[in-house]
């Protein structure tokens, strides 16, 4: 959903490999989570625990909460506030998610 | 009750973050600055330490400016923090933070807060919708990633930030399909006797007019006075993929791959009602300010807000409004005679001045339409709990006098944002609703955590040696 | 002086509400005035226990009394749901009191067969060891000794009964008036006047039931009220899918699936904040007990003041100076909900006490001593 200003300076970008959802995919590091999602069109991010609505970023300044994903094992953490690292695992969320680990 | 770690805590590394940082270094104080970014600049100037050349030059002067201060802030000898999340402030002003899942305590006898705005909510049927953003967010994505939305973008509200998003994603390459201008026909009489003032400042004017001439020279289609503003699925995609909006007394639909929302900014005051200082309710821009004397202290002895946190001015006023509240702070421990810092704040509320001028006059202009907080009650308001207007005035109906009532009755503000995103808009309908004053109705009580943090972190601080400093950087 | 109403409850909390709702219900007609949105209300800290296990050692009528309320719930909850459609998540499964070392579980114990004793009754409960308390919650941490397990135990949303009160409530015809500070009330002849502002109510009854408030309200109508204020700091988290099928004394998951954490009893006075050093010891319980809970969000928190009398039981008194004139006051508010709503409200309407409250008079607190 969003694409480098400059695609060929983007391509001479140092990346990292994360995984979202298991697929691995080399984004350019030293950018938030979340626009690395949306360049990725890993969309929707997550759907709702309350009635399974899809979502994805709204602010990717820490306010709205709607960005929320599972990093490295971790649930609901808010992809615009962390930045992309080397071999992250990325998991998109539906519904509330089970206490203590994965399914 | 702690000690003293420092002899100043700054709570956000924005313009006004670190303009107080340099100030109250410059001043002999020990300063300790929390941020939650890796790097300093704030949302204005997001990433300017690292931005390329190119994406500087995009974003223009106004941002390149913020690298010089960040190099003061960077050079000013404060203890610097990135990456911390300030979950909790105690009356006694200790802070209470988490830098990589660990949590740690300071605290001083004097507190800055400087975290800052965010986007004035914009309650839209379908602003849920995947590919639907805030056009803060636009801008953000190009400071931190050098991207833009790709394929078609419909902006929708109205504000200088709304224009400067549009020209610099026309700049960046990117496709505006159109813009839909909410702002209500009265707004421009409304503003007509502000102009005056604003002529005072007469470069933000031209600056105004510039971004209106290069959209207009880019074709870029504007529908005026739009109202009952929708955004449409695309068949199946779980995305937007129209706005639909009668502008004119015209019904128009345009196709949208994202849809970028802003309907100005607004203080995010949820660190200081926290600490419950006293709050003024702004009918003009519909929103909370914390109430500062003229050395930015609040209600709570030794507390501060500067910058767009406690009114929203702009960086060049943050960056101002910073250096004035620690050179409060520094007479408040001590440091400096009240003259000599009088001296040193003058060219500082000078420029406050200056940069104020036109406030007035915008805030008349891009006044959020009536319609945007009395939106259908079909309408999502939380977007967390998914509450809809309707739900809130049905809590109005059941004898709910103000948000914290219509919380507990509809879990609305009960999810992770914590009410950031609803809190305005309940706020307005209440007070619609049961026919009072906003400023009556009131907000939402927050509590700790001002965001959340697990419970293993927070039990880990039962354990008395763990509330220690990790090392700094 | 005409009444305008037979009863005025004073407090829209979980007491009054349920009061007003019983008084309505038997054909009354009600006025309710609730305070401000920023007021103390206790029943917003309300946890949602309906705990019955261990209550009443030392006072058997306070062991009848909730027992006769936990079992009164499910036609309470039905009642209602039918009037509101409202859903209060009430389930009774049984609770779960968790403890860390076999000391604890055995005192624990020894208190339950007291309390049978005095009832003359085998008391309903089991002491599980932890292999047994893993049957039943498999999350259970390793550091726990084990649990007693109460069949009459229970839990409902505070949040739902309260809405599903004031619903139900007005449905039935009462009059509820929220964003009222109540001044002065005064004793006439036939009726009472209570002013708030400039609204003046007159009502032929008139119930205090405004928690923290009542003291000094209570004092108008001759009463001695002592009340203080005993804080609580809840912990509430994320919603996580569903764990845990029994409310424990200290943890229990809702129906949303957030887990709300609480323990914490503390003589602080009027102040309902929070702090790291209770939130941290009452997340590192919960960790214990529930290792899980570890890397689950806290998304709340919250500080709420309990309505205590001195020896931790209701209060319920009608005034001798100014009959007509009750207060109402207790701190389990949700528990006795339908007593409250039944038996209680009978008795204001037409004076014939019920069984099992004759110890809860305030006068209990004014014994001479010689």
């Amino acid at each position: 959903m969003f694409k480098p200003i400059d695609s060929r300076a983007a391509r001479q970008l140092p990346t990292v490999a994360i995984h979202i959802d298991g697929r691995a995919v080399r984004v350019a590091a030293g950018q938030p989570l979340a626009t690395a999602l949306l360049a990725e069109d890993a969309l929707p991010l997550r759907y709702t625990a309350v009635s399974g609505a899809p979502r994805a970023p709204l602010c990717l300044m820490g306010v709205c909460f709607e960005c929320l994903v599972e990093v490295d094992g971790r649930r609901n953490v808010q992809s615009c506030m962390v930045e992309v690292r080397e071999g992250m695992q990325v998991r998109r969320l539906n519904g509330a998610p089970r206490a203590g680990g994965m399914v | 009750m702690s000690a003293y770690t420092h002899d100043l805590v700054i709570i956000g590394a924005g313009p006004a973050g670190m303009s107080a940082a340099v100030t109250a270094r410059q001043q002999g104080l020990s300063v300790v600055v929390l941020d939650e970014q890796p790097r300093p600049g704030g949302q204005v100037y997001r990433d300017v330490t690292k931005a390329s050349p190119a994406v500087a030059r995009l974003l223009g002067p106004a941002y390149r400016y913020g690298n010089a201060l960040a190099r003061r802030y960077a050079d000013s000898g404060a203890e610097v923090r990135p990456g911390s999340l300030v979950w909790d402030i105690a009356q006694d002003l200790t802070v209470t933070a988490q830098q990589a899942n660990l949590s740690f305590s300071v605290r001083a006898p004097q507190l800055l807060i400087a975290s800052g705005a965010m986007e004035h909510p914009s309650p839209l049927p379908g602003w849920t919708l995947p590919g639907v953003m805030n056009a803060g967010a636009a801008q953000i994505a190009m400071k931190t990633s050098a991207s833009i939305p790709d394929g078609r973008a419909v902006l929708v509200g109205g504000g200088p930030l709304l224009l400067l998003v549009a020209c610099q994603l026309l700049r960046a390459g990117g496709r505006i399909a159109g813009i839909v201008d909410t702002m209500p026909a009265g707004n421009r009489g409304a503003a007509l006797p502000h102009l005056p003032a604003a002529l005072g400042a007469p470069a933000m004017l031209a600056k105004g007019l510039g971004m209106l001439g290069t959209l207009w020279r880019a074709g870029v289609p504007v529908f005026r006075r739009a109202e009952d503003v929708r955004m449409e699925e695309a068949d199946g995609s779980r995305r937007v993929g129209a706005v639909s909006f009668s502008s004119e007394g015209r019904r128009q639909r345009l196709d949208a791959d994202v849809v970028l929302l802003h309907h100005g900014v607004v203080p995010n005051t949820q660190i200081t009602r926290l600490l419950r200082v006293a709050h003024q309710w702004s009918d003009s821009q519909g929103c909370w300010h914390p109430a500062v004397d003229a050395w930015g202290e609040t209600s709570l002895p030794g507390c501060r807000v500067a910058g767009d946190g406690a009114a929203i001015a702009g960086a060049l006023a943050a960056e101002a409004s910073g250096a004035i509240a620690a050179l409060g702070a520094a007479v408040a421990v001590g440091r400096l005679e009240t003259g000599k810092a009088a001296t040193l704040a003058g060219p500082w509320r000078a420029r406050l001045s200056r940069q104020s001028r036109i406030r007035p006059f915008l805030d008349a202009l891009y006044r959020p339409p009536a319609w945007l907080i009395d939106c259908a009650d079909d309408t999502l308001v939380c977007r967390c709990e998914e509450v809809t207007a309707g739900q809130v005035r049905e809590m109005a109906r059941l004898g709910c006098q103000g948000p914290n009532q219509t919380k507990f009755f509809s879990r609305c503000g009960m999810g992770p944002c914590q009410g950031r995103m609803c809190g305005l808009t309940v706020t307005q309908i209440l007070a619609r609703s049961v026919g009072r004053d906003p400023a009556d109705v009131g907000a939402y009580r927050i509590r700790a955590p001002l965001k959340p943090v697990t419970l293993g972190s927070v039990a880990a601080l039962a354990e008395p040696d763990r509330i220690t400093l990790p090392p700094a950087g | 002086m005409q009444a305008d109403f037979d009863t005025l409850v004073v407090g829209g909390g979980v007491v009054g509400l349920s009061v007003a709702y019983g008084l309505v219900r038997a054909g009354d007609t009600v006025c309710v005035l609730d305070g401000q949105d920023d007021a103390l209300r206790a029943s917003r800290g309300n946890f949602g226990l309906i705990w019955v296990q261990g209550k009443g050692l030392g006072n058997p009528d306070y062991a009848h009394w909730t027992m006769q309320a936990a079992q009164r719930w499910g036609a309470f909850a039905a009642d209602l749901e039918a009037l509101t459609g409202v859903d209060v998540e009430l389930r009774q499964p049984g609770g779960l009191t968790v403890g860390v070392d076999d000391d604890a579980l055995t005192a624990s114990s020894r208190k339950l067969d007291a309390l049978g004793t005095a009832l003359g009754i085998a008391y309903p409960y089991e002491r599980l060891d932890l292999q047994a308390l893993r049957e039943r919650i498999p999350e259970i941490g390793p550091a726990v000794a084990g649990a007693i397990y109460c069949p009459l135990d229970g839990h409902v949303s505070p949040l739902r009964t309260l809405r599903a009160l004031t619903q139900g409530f007005r449905a039935l015809g009462g009059r509820h008036e929220s964003g009222v500070q109540v001044q002065q009330i005064e004793c006439l002849d036939s009726a009472f006047r209570v002013q708030a502002g400039d609204r003046r109510y007159h009502a032929r009854r008139v119930v205090l039931a405004a928690g923290l408030s009542n003291q000094a309200l209570a004092l108008q109508v001759g009463l001695d009220i002592p009340v203080k204020p005993i804080r609580g700091q809840l912990l509430v988290s994320e919603r996580v899918a569903p764990f845990l099928n029994y409310p424990c004394h200290d943890v229990r998951q809702t129906g949303e699936g957030v887990v709300q954490i609480g323990g914490s009893k503390e003589d602080v006075g009027v102040d309902d904040g929070t702090t790291i050093e209770v939130m941290a010891r009452i997340a590192a319980h919960a960790v214990r007990c529930f290792p899980l809970l570890s890397d689950v969000n806290m998304v709340r928190t919250w500080g709420a003041l309990r309505v205590m009398s001195p020896d931790g039981y209701p209060i319920y008194q009608e005034s001798a100076r100014c009959p007509g004139a009750f207060a109402v006051t207790c701190h389990s508010g949700i528990t006795l909900a339908p007593v409250h709503a039944g038996p209680l409200a009978d008795w204001i309407r037409t004076g014939v006490r019920p069984m099992h409250i004759e110890s809860f008079k305030a006068d209990r607190f004014h014994v001479q001593t010689h």
